[in-house]
Formats: structure tokens, C-alpha cells, sequence
């Protein structure tokens, strides 16, 4: 070894060094499909794809439970109560603002889809329950208006609007 | 793991922990001051290799038990999803399946390994016996893993090697039905083996620390056969025989990256892709390769219970190794009778291995009988007397007079003569299920999508599916297949809105709805290709009494004899086109009227390339009878050829992606090797 030069120390460095880099990106390349294997798979997006709900069936004041990927979606055929309810309710007294209006679509106000899902920790709140109108956390007592905002408890967010529009007055395509 | 260490690390925090739990220390010792004699050879590499693949069999099987489903009405469409479906559920699922054949080509060549060079004798005799445990539970392992997928080869593989165990007198129907827990191969038996194949890994892992531990008292054993005597006789473990261990990995996953990425099917068997059916019995049932020695063994008895005990014996005679060769020499190097009975008996397992793919019957059976013989007396008779009247060569003094005396090098032919044992194996498979089937081969054809770098032609996937749509879907359903795949990369090419239409076009039943009825609503792309028969025995009913089959994974579910020695170069070739000729071959294949000495069963038709010739499928398509509209000949011949594609690609969807990114770790692979092997040289230049 006494006779080794610094030029063969360099070289033999870098050989190490090369070596040991394309072992760390071969490693991580690897991880990537191992990783990437858990996302949802392409069945299940194709699960997910927009479906229609027809509203016909649904009478003032009732409810119906449909899901969207796998989420239950609760669309409220509402009372004008319950509307009026939503409506005089000072916005900024909320805990999470907003108005009414911005949870509809406009010229089907009687309309409410939000997604049934407690912004607390992913219970299902009971519709047509709690002092509101609207829905009751059976699991820590959030409760929401008829328009699904948060009125009460340890929620701290409205029960979320999904994407959908109208196909026509009395149809839904939600997604 | 030999003892206290005296490793002291520098680090305060490091020297806290090591106080209370001496980790580092023992990490340290085992594998990076653990003394490893200088002279070891390649083959030592094997052991090294062995730990990856256990590791990587562990890996991608926690994987793919994230999306499997142990059920026997699942079970075969849910590993078809996560080919299919999952991100890269392709990779994992061959990564697992051909892993188990690398993971016994390696043991096998440890084994041998230690054979040759006498690993197995005094001082290490628990070393050897802890390694056929290892060996015996892999075995059970990979047996298990093979029913999951519940193909025709899983379930009747199971059914064999379970119906195994009723040869035990008195009590052996007992011990079959507990194994089952039924009265058959069912959903018990399934729902167990899924189970114990996951646990038995761990096992198998707990079994190696033993037999690490072991070594590492022991010591390694090295070619020349002698204990290291001074610190010149030994390297350090870290860095000497970690890279060479690491160099020798990265070979072998060129190896291995071979099969996984362009020919992932070559080791298994075409009857794997058809659903497990309890009522018929594939023509030919044969294990898994690395089995076929032992099937031999046990066929060549004509007795049962005689077969299952020579089966067994076969292997726990290796347990037992130890103390039948009793020579003082350890390494064969220095034996040349022993040297010359060894490599005749690698030549007798190889046999019995190709023997164990052919029928039983006739003057293969005999040959079995005399190699069988050959088997046992190379343990019982050979190496006692040899150990007794063979006269050893002068052993070296010491390992570094070994490495002086640069001993003649024979690895290159003993390399040569594994890969040709291997392939001669591996194929034998295929050959046997010729003979079956007898007849004329189908014409290879030239696939577009042959080859490293093969794609799909668009026109003839496109043009495929018309013909499919036209005419065979009015019998075969294609279950497999969903609307949206249509859109998939390196599929067809069709944009989604072209997909949605073809869904749109299709009646899918749906409900209930409010009312409790079913009701048809337009098919959508998550859908899948309907069936064109509601049931099976409306199938039946008919089609005179024949079911037509699923055309999901045809292409890779029929397949040929290629015959010796074409199959060892379709290794080579990467040939994996046996389906698509087969298919195009059987569309143009029919004769009418039949051959004159030809009895054809009533309503059947004569096709030269059906096995039996007599099909109950008439002509299926004559010339014109699709329209292209792109120009091409609408001839049988151009339909066959198109259809065959299309076939392909319900079969094996992500083919594209598969060579794709195979090219890229091939590329990757041998530049690291490369870089490993200088590497390794500059370590070892401070060695010599």
C-alpha cells in the first residue's frame, strides 16, 4: 500500500462513491412500486366514476341516503321551514361561516347534498334530529342546521357539499 | 454471534444503548469483524443470495396478501385483479412467482455447494441439519403458495400432494381429512394454506438466524477444506465479503430480472390460468420444477405408501449426510473418486427431474426405478465405503497456501453444466405435454409484440376486437375484461369517450332498485364485458353439451410442447408466444371433411390443432366475414392472426409496460454490476 498515489486514492473514491449512489437510487426506485401499490387500485377509480340520483321520489321534508364512493351522500327534499331556518340565521354567528345560498344550487333551494360524514371524526350524523333541524352526531354530539353547517359541539367544520349538478329538475349527477 | 463482543463504539448516545443492549456489538461482530476465509469461491456467494430472496418472497408477499382474497370463487379473479388493477401488481405478482423458482434454483446450488465441498461435516453437522429444516419448509411453503392463485395446477396439485398422506396406514384418511378440513380440496383447505403460507416464511426466517448463528460458531467452511489457522487465512466480513456477496446479488438479480420482466410465464404452467374446476383433472399434472426430482422418486415405487416413503427419505436422507460420508477430508477438490460420484450425482437429480415431467409409463418408469436406485445408493453405499477405501490428495497446510497455490480453476464448466441441467428441467414440463397431446405443433408466427422491446400493433388489437365482438362473443365470455381497459394504455387505443360508447351500446343488469326489481341500464366504463350466456349450463345448453371457455387469459392458458432443445433456447429468445400461434393455428386448423381413419364423435368438428382433434367448436369465422374498414385482407388467416392479438392483450394487459420498464432495470442492473465488480476488485486488491 506504500506505494499508492493520491490520483489512484481519487479515483478509487469516486469509484465508491458511484457505487454506492446507483445502489441508493436503485433502493428508492424500488420502494416506488411498493409504496404506489397501496393507492386506491384502477377498479376502484373506476367504481368512483359521477352517478345519477333521481329526486323524483323524494317528498318535501324527507330524505334519502345514496353513496358515492363509498361515502353516504344525504339529499334533504326541505321545507320551507326548514329554509327559512337556514336563511335568517345571522352568517357570521356561525362557527364555520356560510351562507345558505353558497350550499345550494341556485333555483333548487329546497335541495341540500352534503356528505353525511361528521367533520369531527367520521361518524354519521342522524338526520331530522338535535335542536336545529338538521342532523345529530349520535357520537359526541355535533350538531348541524338544515343547511348542514356546524351549530354545535366539537365538530369544526360544515358537513362538506360533494361536486354535482342537475341533469334536470328532478335528477342529480353527483361527482 | 459467537460470543461477547469487544466492539466499543465512540458515539456517547451509541455507548449508552450498547450498555443495555449490546445490538451494535453483535452487528458488528457477525458481520462486519466476523473473520470469513479468503479463499471463498462464488458458489459462497449463494448464501447471501439466498437471505435477498427470502427477503424479497417476504416483501412482495405481505404485498400481495393486501389484495388477495382467499376464496375459492375469488381467489383466481383476485389475483387477476392485482395483475390487472393494482399499481404495479404485475411486478409484484411475478417478483413473488418466478421468486420462488430463483429461490430454489439458489438453494439448490447451495446445497450442492455444501455437498461438494463437505460443508455438512464435523464441526457443522447442525449447521447442515438446520439447513434441510430450512429446506423442508420451503418446500411446504412454496407448495402452498402454488394452490393460492387456484388455478387447474393449484387445485389438483393439492389435491395429489395432500392425497399424499393417505398412504400412512391406519390413520392416513384421517390426517387428509384434517388437512382439508372437508371432504376435498375446498374453501377450508384454501383459507389454511393462505394462512400457514404466510406464517411459514417467518418461520423459515427464524430457522436462518439458527443457522447463521451456527455458522457463525462454527465458522465458514471455504474450497480448500481446511480451518483457518492464523489471521493471514481470513478477511474481514465488512468490507471483503459483503461486496462480493453484493456483486454476486446483483448477477443474480440479472437472472432473475430476466424471467420477471420477459418471461414470466416460462416456469409455470399454461393450466394455471384456468380456474380451478374440482370436476376435471388437467391431462397432465405436474408439479412445480424444483419439485420433479421427488415426484420421480415417488412414481417409481409401485407401492404407495413405498412411493411416499422413498419421497420423503429422499430428503431426510440429507439430514443424516453427516455421518454416512465419514472421509477426514472435507473439500472433494482433493477426492477424486468422491469429486466424480458427486457430479454423477447432480447428473441423477437433473434426470429424475426431467423424468418427473414425463409420463409414467413404460421405459420411463424404468429409468426412474434404476435412478432412484442411483439416488439413495450415492448416500447409503457410496460415500460410507468411499469414506473408508478413497485415498485423498494432499490437503494444503493452510487457507493462504491455497490461495498461493491458485488452484485450477473448473467453475466455467460447472456453470455450463447447471444452466443446461436447469433448462433441461425447466422444459421438460412443456415436452411431456406434447406427447399428450401428439399431433402437429403450431407455426411459429412473428409477433409484434415478441421480444425485449415488443408493442402491441393498435391496428390489430382495434381489428382484433371486432372479430371478437362479431363473432366470438356470441359464445365466449371475457370476464376478465372491463369497458374502461378498452381506453388503457398500451391497450387498443381507444380514447375514453370511444369506450364509453362501446359500454353505452351494452345492456347491463343492475338493481334492485326501489321496487325490488332488477333492471337493464347502458353499460359504464367500470363495467365489465357481460357474458353472453347467464350460466354455465345455459352455455352448455347451447353449444351441444361444450362450454365454451373464458377468452379473458386464453392466450397464456393454451399452450404446446416446444420440445428439446427449443426450449432452452426460447430461454434465450425470450419465447412466450405459444398461445397466440396456438389460437391462430386452431382458427385456420379445421378440416372437412375429417381424415378417412379419423372416427369424429357426433357433433364435433376435426381441427388438426385441437387436442384430440374432435372440437365442438364448428368453423368459426371464413373469409369476409368481418369488414375492415382499414384495407386489410379480410382473410381467416388475417382475422386468426388479429384476434390472436387481441387475445394476447385481454391476457396480459400490461405487457407494454412490462418489457418497458424491464429494459430500463436491465440497463440499470448491468451498469451496477459493473460498478460492483470494480468495486469488489479494488477491495480485494488489498487482500492479495
Amino acid at each position: 500500500m506504500t506505494t499508492t498515489s493520491s490520483a489512484e486514492h481519487t479515483r478509487r473514491d469516486f469509484l465508491f462513491v458511484a457505487t454506492g449512489a446507483v445502489a441508493a437510487v436503485g433502493t428508492a426506485a424500488v420502494i416506488w412500486p411498493l409504496i404506489s401499490q397501496m393507492n386506491p387500485d384502477a377498479s376502484t377509480i373506476a367504481a368512483g366514476a359521477p352517478i345519477e340520483v333521481d329526486l323524483a321520489p323524494i317528498a318535501e321534508g324527507q330524505d334519502i341516503k345514496v353513496f358515492w364512493r363509498g361515502k353516504p351522500i344525504y339529499i334533504m327534499n326541505r321545507t320551507k321551514k326548514q329554509i327559512d331556518e337556514a336563511r335568517s340565521v345571522p352568517t357570521a354567528s356561525l362557527p364555520d361561516p356560510a351562507s345558505d345560498q353558497s350550499r345550494v344550487k341556485e333555483g333548487h333551494d329546497q335541495w341540500l347534498v352534503v356528505i353525511g360524514i361528521c367533520t369531527h371524526l367520521g361518524c354519521i350524523p342522524i338526520a331530522h334530529e338535535g335542536d336545529y333541524d338538521g342532523f345529530f352526531c349520535p357520537c359526541h354530539g355535533s350538531q348541524y342546521d338544515s343547511s348542514g353547517r356546524v351549530r354545535r359541539g366539537p365538530a369544526p367544520l360544515n358537513l362538506p357539499v360533494p361536486p354535482y349538478a342537475f341533469v334536470s329538475d328532478s335528477k342529480i349527477k353527483i361527482g | 454471534m459467537s460470543g461477547p463482543s469487544t466492539y466499543q463504539p465512540t458515539n456517547p448516545a451509541l455507548q449508552w444503548i450498547e450498555r443495555r443492549l449490546p445490538i451494535i456489538g453483535l452487528i458488528h461482530s457477525s458481520f462486519v469483524a466476523y473473520p470469513t476465509p479468503r479463499n471463498l469461491n462464488y458458489w459462497w456467494t449463494f448464501g447471501g443470495i439466498l437471505s435477498f430472496m427470502l427477503g424479497v418472497q417476504i416483501v412482495t408477499g405481505v404485498i400481495l396478501a393486501m389484495h388477495y382474497t382467499p376464496h375459492v370463487d375469488m381467489a383466481f379473479n383476485s389475483v387477476e385483479s392485482i395483475v390487472r388493477d393494482v399499481n404495479y401488481g404485475w411486478l409484484l405478482r411475478y417478483l413473488h412467482s418466478n421468486g420462488a423458482s430463483m429461490f430454489f434454483i439458489a438453494v439448490y446450488i447451495h446445497m450442492l455447494r455444501g455437498l461438494y465441498y463437505g460443508s455438512y461435516k464435523e464441526p457443522r453437522e447442525i449447521l447442515w441439519i438446520l439447513g434441510v429444516i430450512i429446506y423442508l419448509l420451503m418446500m411446504a411453503t412454496g407448495f402452498m403458495g402454488y394452490v393460492l392463485p387456484w388455478g387447474q395446477m393449484s387445485f389438483w396439485g393439492a389435491t395429489v400432494i395432500t392425497n399424499l398422506f393417505s398412504a400412512i396406514p391406519y390413520v392416513g384418511d384421517s390426517i387428509v381429512t384434517l388437512l382439508w378440513g372437508g371432504y376435498s380440496v375446498g374453501n377450508p383447505t384454501l383459507n389454511r394454506f393462505f394462512s400457514l403460507h404466510y406464517l411459514l416464511p417467518f418461520v423459515i426466517a427464524g430457522v436462518v438466524v439458527l443457522h447463521v448463528w451456527a455458522l457463525h460458531v462454527a465458522g465458514q467452511n471455504n474450497p480448500a477444506g481446511v480451518e483457518p489457522k492464523t489471521e493471514k487465512d481470513t478477511v474481514p466480513f465488512t468490507p471483503y465479503a459483503t461486496i462480493k456477496d453484493g456483486f454476486g446479488m446483483v448477477c443474480f438479480m440479472i437472472f432473475y430480472a430476466w424471467f420477471v420482466f420477459y418471461i414470466p410465464n416460462y416456469l409455470g404452467d399454461p393450466d394455471n390460468y384456468i380456474m380451478a374446476n374440482p370436476g376435471v383433472t388437467p391431462a397432465h399434472i405436474v408439479p412445480e420444477w424444483y419439485y420433479l426430482p421427488f415426484y420421480a422418486i415417488l412414481r417409481s415405487i409401485p407401492s404407495k405408501l413405498g412411493g411416499v416413503i422413498c419421497m420423503f427419505g429422499a430428503i431426510l436422507v440429507l439430514a443424516f449426510l453427516p455421518w454416512l460420508d465419514n472421509a477426514k477430508t472435507r473439500s472433494s477438490r482433493y477426492r477424486p473418486i468422491a469429486k466424480q460420484f458427486f457430479w454423477m450425482f447432480v447428473a441423477v437429480c437433473v434426470l429424475l427431474g426431467w423424468l418427473g415431467a414425463q409420463p409414467a409409463e413404460g421405459v420411463y418408469t424404468i429409468a426412474s426405478r434404476i435412478l432412484t436406485f442411483c439416488y439413495f445408493a450415492y448416500f447409503l453405499i457410496v460415500l460410507p465405503i468411499l469414506s473408508r477405501i478413497e485415498k485423498p490428495r494432499t490437503v494444503p497446510n493452510s487457507i493462504a497456501d491455497d490461495v498461493l497455490a491458485k488452484y485450477g480453476k473448473k467453475v466455467a464448466s460447472a456453470i455450463v453444466a447447471l444452466v443446461l441441467a436447469g433448462g433441461l428441467v425447466a422444459g421438460s414440463m412443456q415436452d411431456a405435454k406434447a406427447q399428450e397431446h401428439g399431433g402437429p405443433v403450431p407455426p411459429s408466427l412473428s409477433w409484434s409484440f415478441a421480444g425485449p422491446i415488443g408493442k402491441f400493433d393498435r391496428g390489430a388489437l382495434q381489428r382484433g376486437y371486432k372479430v371478437y365482438k362479431e363473432v366470438c362473443s356470441t359464445c365466449h365470455s371475457m370476464n376478465l375484461l372491463h369497458f374502461r381497459n378498452l381506453a388503457d394504455e398500451g391497450g387498443p387505443g381507444f380514447s375514453t369517450a370511444q369506450a364509453q360508447a362501446v359500454a353505452s351500446d351494452v345492456k347491463v343488469q343492475d338493481g334492485p332498485n326501489d321496487a325490488g326489481d332488477m333492471f337493464d341500464r347502458p353499460g359504464r366504463l367500470a363495467d365489465k364485458f357481460p357474458a353472453p350466456f347467464p350460466n354455465e349450463q345455459a352455455a352448455r345448453a347451447a353449444n351441444g353439451g361444450a362450454l365454451p371457455p373464458d377468452l379473458s387469459l386464453i392466450a397464456k392458458a393454451r399452450g404446446y410442447d416446444r420440445g428439446f432443445p427449443q426450449f432452452v433456447f426460447d430461454f434465450f429468445k425470450q419465447f412466450q408466444e405459444k398461445g397466440p400461434n396456438y389460437v391462430t393455428a386452431l382458427l385456420q386448423g379445421y378440416v372437412d371433411p375429417p381424415p378417412k381413419d379419423f372416427a369424429l364423435p357426433a357433433g364435433s368438428y376435426y381441427n388438426t390443432y385441437f387436442p384430440g382433434h374432435a372440437i365442438k367448436m364448428p368453423k368459426p369465422i371464413s373469409d369476409d366475414q368481418v369488414t375492415y374498414d382499414d384495407g386489410t385482407p379480410q382473410k381467416v388467416d388475417q382475422y386468426a392472426k388479429d384476434v390472436a392479438t387481441f387475445l394476447m392483450w385481454t391476457a396480459e394487459p400490461h405487457l407494454e409496460a412490462r418489457k418497458r420498464l424491464g429494459l430500463q432495470v436491465m440497463v440499470f442492473l448491468i451498469i451496477f454490476a459493473g460498478l460492483m465488480y470494480f468495486t469488489k476488485k479494488k477491495v480485494w486488491a488489498n487482500a492479495h
